[in-house]
């Protein structure tokens, strides 16, 4: 029931894109288009969840008892971008079709901050191994249907009469503040 | 490209994060207040002028295809060191930036610099781009966080700025004020660049 409870606390309460504001720049930069913006949000999952594993194990059995947590940032992005880099190669031999619809979002994700931002998280909020996998799961899971949500909306923004200055980006940007109000509705759901 | 044109291009052509939309996360979560809108600026611009000067002095050492890999080196261990001043001297404020420290590793507008600008550029031009990027994104991340702190919480700097009987909006304080907020801003800064015909209108 905690696990539950968690979950839908990272999915919808604590959203990772609008309500804590990580990830961002692929927010805006990817979401343009619906099917790219469902390649981008299934590599976070999976990539947010190992990584998640990875840094955890590496946090608690190798920094920690040897006094070295100060060095946690360089050793988490070493962890997430060579997770990445082997996760590439692996899906590359592996798995075509899983490959070609990753591919291409796999590098940049190294340099998502949903990803660091959720293996920064679990360090924070103390989780122990089972909650690691759920918070991460449901974070990233949160990032992707805000993504899919809001490439929707920026399909039909396309076609609607912006004025001229707000155009682009300007409208991506209060479409999210708006979509972000939606959200923060959630707020008391789940303490 | 002379000094004075590198100098000069991060404080409106390439304004970040308006004019280069990177570094979102930073312009989003930490502009609640101008306090730590402009501690996160200063540090992201100790960080870009110390990386932009590494890179680009080690740019024809780096081989090409792994050099991504060690730009993220090089960025993560100036961050570990800011993270580590900023725990020693500034104790409260980084308690208030929190992950949002460790996290200046991936933003995006450091790598897009060291890549863009420092692993082709000698290296005191290079460190002339740190500081007028960083500098740009100082002075954004500082209005954008005096327009939520004056608005959602009725101060300056921590000081009333109204009488008592003034009514915050807390929502400009609350995350979608912070999308909104840019939101608006970078609109504004579009209709000027209109008007006066110039060519550099993010789209």
């Amino acid at each position: 029931m905690d696990l539950l409870l968690l979950a839908i606390g990272a999915i919808f309460v604590n959203n990772i894109l609008l309500a804590q504001y990580l990830g961002n720049c692929p927010f805006c930069g990817v979401s343009k288009k619906l099917s790219t913006s469902v390649g981008m949000g299934l590599a976070v999952i999976f990539v947010a969840t190992l990584a998640s594993i990875f840094t955890w194990f590496a946090y608690h059995y190798i920094l920690k008892p040897y006094n070295m947590e100060f060095i946690r940032t360089l050793a988490f992005i070493l962890i997430i971008a060579a997770l990445v880099q082997f996760v590439e190669i692996f899906l590359k031999k592996q798995s075509k079709t899983l490959f070609n619809a990753l591919g291409i979002y796999l590098p940049l994700i190294t340099t998502n901050c949903a990803v660091m931002g959720i293996t920064l998280l679990n360090i924070k909020y103390e989780f122990n191994f089972i909650e690691v996998i759920v918070f991460s799961a449901a974070s990233a899971a949160g990032f992707t249907i805000a993504i899919i949500l809001f490439a929707g909306l920026r399909e039909r923004l396309i076609i609607a009469p912006v004025p001229k200055a707000m155009q682009g980006t300007a409208i991506a940007l209060v479409t999210a503040g708006i979509m972000s109000m939606a959200f923060l509705g959630f707020t008391g759901m789940v303490k | 490209m002379s000094y004075k044109k590198v100098l000069l291009h991060g404080l409106w052509q390439d304004l970040p994060p308006f004019r280069l939309v990177l570094g979102l996360c930073p312009a989003l979560a930490v502009t609640a207040s101008i306090e730590n809108g402009l501690g996160m600026g200063l540090a992201a611009t100790f960080v870009l002028i110390f990386s932009n000067m590494l890179i680009s002095m080690l740019r024809n050492i780096i081989p090409d295809q792994v050099r991504i890999a060690c730009f993220i080196v090089l960025i993560a261990t100036l961050v570990v060191i800011v993270e580590m001043v900023m725990k020693a001297y500034f104790f409260p404020l980084s308690q208030q930036l929190g992950i949002y420290i460790p996290l200046i590793v991936v933003n995006c507008i450091i790598l897009g610099r060291a890549e863009a600008f420092a692993s082709r550029n000698p290296v005191l031009l290079s460190m002339a781009d740190g500081l007028s990027i960083g500098i740009g994104f100082t002075l954004s991340l500082s209005l954008v966080g005096s327009i939520r702190e004056i608005l959602g919480a009725g101060t300056w700097f921590g000081i009333p700025l109204f009488g008592s009987n003034f009514e915050p909006f807390e929502f400009m304080i609350k995350a979608p004020g912070a999308f909104l907020c840019l939101g608006i801003l970078l609109g504004l800064m579009n209709a000027y660049s209109r008007k006066r015909g110039e060519s550099i209108i993010q789209t």
